[in-house]
């Protein structure tokens, strides 16, 4: 128990001071990394509640494959001049007062509510799931039976985003493009 | 101080979105912003995640799984706008695209 809550302040602190570095650098590749150590705590603390199967899924998908598509179009930006530019929006402080305000507010609610919504420890697991062990089988055994139409739903739209992209990014001159035939 | 509960789960996902929102709302830049929206989509899945242990159910943790399909279509989307807007504007800042024309 000890060992789970010194876990959990060390993901918290992980995620909060990486996001917070994320959101201020000034170089696009640092950001992108500092992006990466935040996921790696979102894994950990998917790993401290008993859920496996999306800790791996965490780590493959987001920092194996997202992350790596945001450092290929970082490659785009010409960094020695985007050093040289301002980082903020000129109205930026407004913008850190309304969500400072918000989490301001979340928090009063959240500590208000908390012990009328009996946000305490975690209920044991009930008896039906003893025949079931790990977590990636009960995992496939909700993603193939109950949320069958909804999976295929998101395979569907996995493959209208890749087609989406490839034609969005197809260079100007390529044949039967759309893009070059709009400009010019 | 020590036993966590999904309260203190909920309030570092509170946390978690509002820095993702000030990154949104006040960087230049489309990538960043872009990367910001990724926390905020961490939010959610830290919170479903959170409450799909709590009450046992493994519900929550099939969420999280769209979610982050979900995200990964956006992102291909997103930076394919973003290849063809720098092919086309020669800029990645948020606010020097303001026109709804070429």
């Amino acid at each position: 128990m000890l060992l789970d809550s010194v876990l959990f302040y060390l993901f918290a602190i992980l995620i909060v001071g990486s996001s917070i570095l994320m959101i201020t650098r000034r170089n696009v590749v640092y950001a992108a990394v500092w992006l990466i150590n935040a996921l790696i705590g979102t894994a950990g603390l998917f790993l401290l509640q008993a859920a496996e199967f999306l800790a791996g899924v965490q780590v493959i998908v987001y920092i194996g494959g997202i992350t790596v598509l945001y450092l290929f179009v970082i490659m785009l930006v010409p960094l020695r001049e985007e050093m040289l530019q301002r980082r903020f929006a000129s109205q930026g402080w407004i913008a850190v007062i309304c969500s400072t305000l918000m989490l301001v507010l979340v928090s009063v609610f959240l500590f208000r509510g908390a012990d009328s919504f009996h946000l305490g420890q975690a209920a044991p697991p009930p008896a039906e799931l003893g025949q079931m062990t790990t977590n990636s089988e009960q995992v496939g055994q909700a993603l193939f039976s109950r949320y069958l139409l909804p999976f295929e739903m998101a395979s569907i739209l996995l493959l209208v985003a890749i087609i989406g992209a490839i034609v969005m990014s197809k260079a100007r001159g390529a044949p039967g493009s759309s893009i070059s035939s709009m400009d010019n | 101080m020590y036993p966590v509960t999904t309260a203190h789960y909920m309030l570092l996902s509170a946390i978690l979105l509002t820095i993702g929102a000030v990154g949104v709302l006040t960087r230049r830049n489309i990538l960043v912003v872009l990367m910001s929206i990724e926390l905020i989509l961490n939010a959610v899945n830290i919170n479903l995640v959170a409450f799909s242990h709590y009450l046992q159910d493994v519900s929550g943790q099939v969420f999280v799984i769209f979610v982050i399909t979900v995200a990964a279509a956006e992102t291909a989307v997103a930076l394919g706008i973003l290849i063809a807007l720098f092919r086309n504007k020669e800029t990645v800042h948020a606010d020097e695209v303001d026109i709804l024309r070429w």
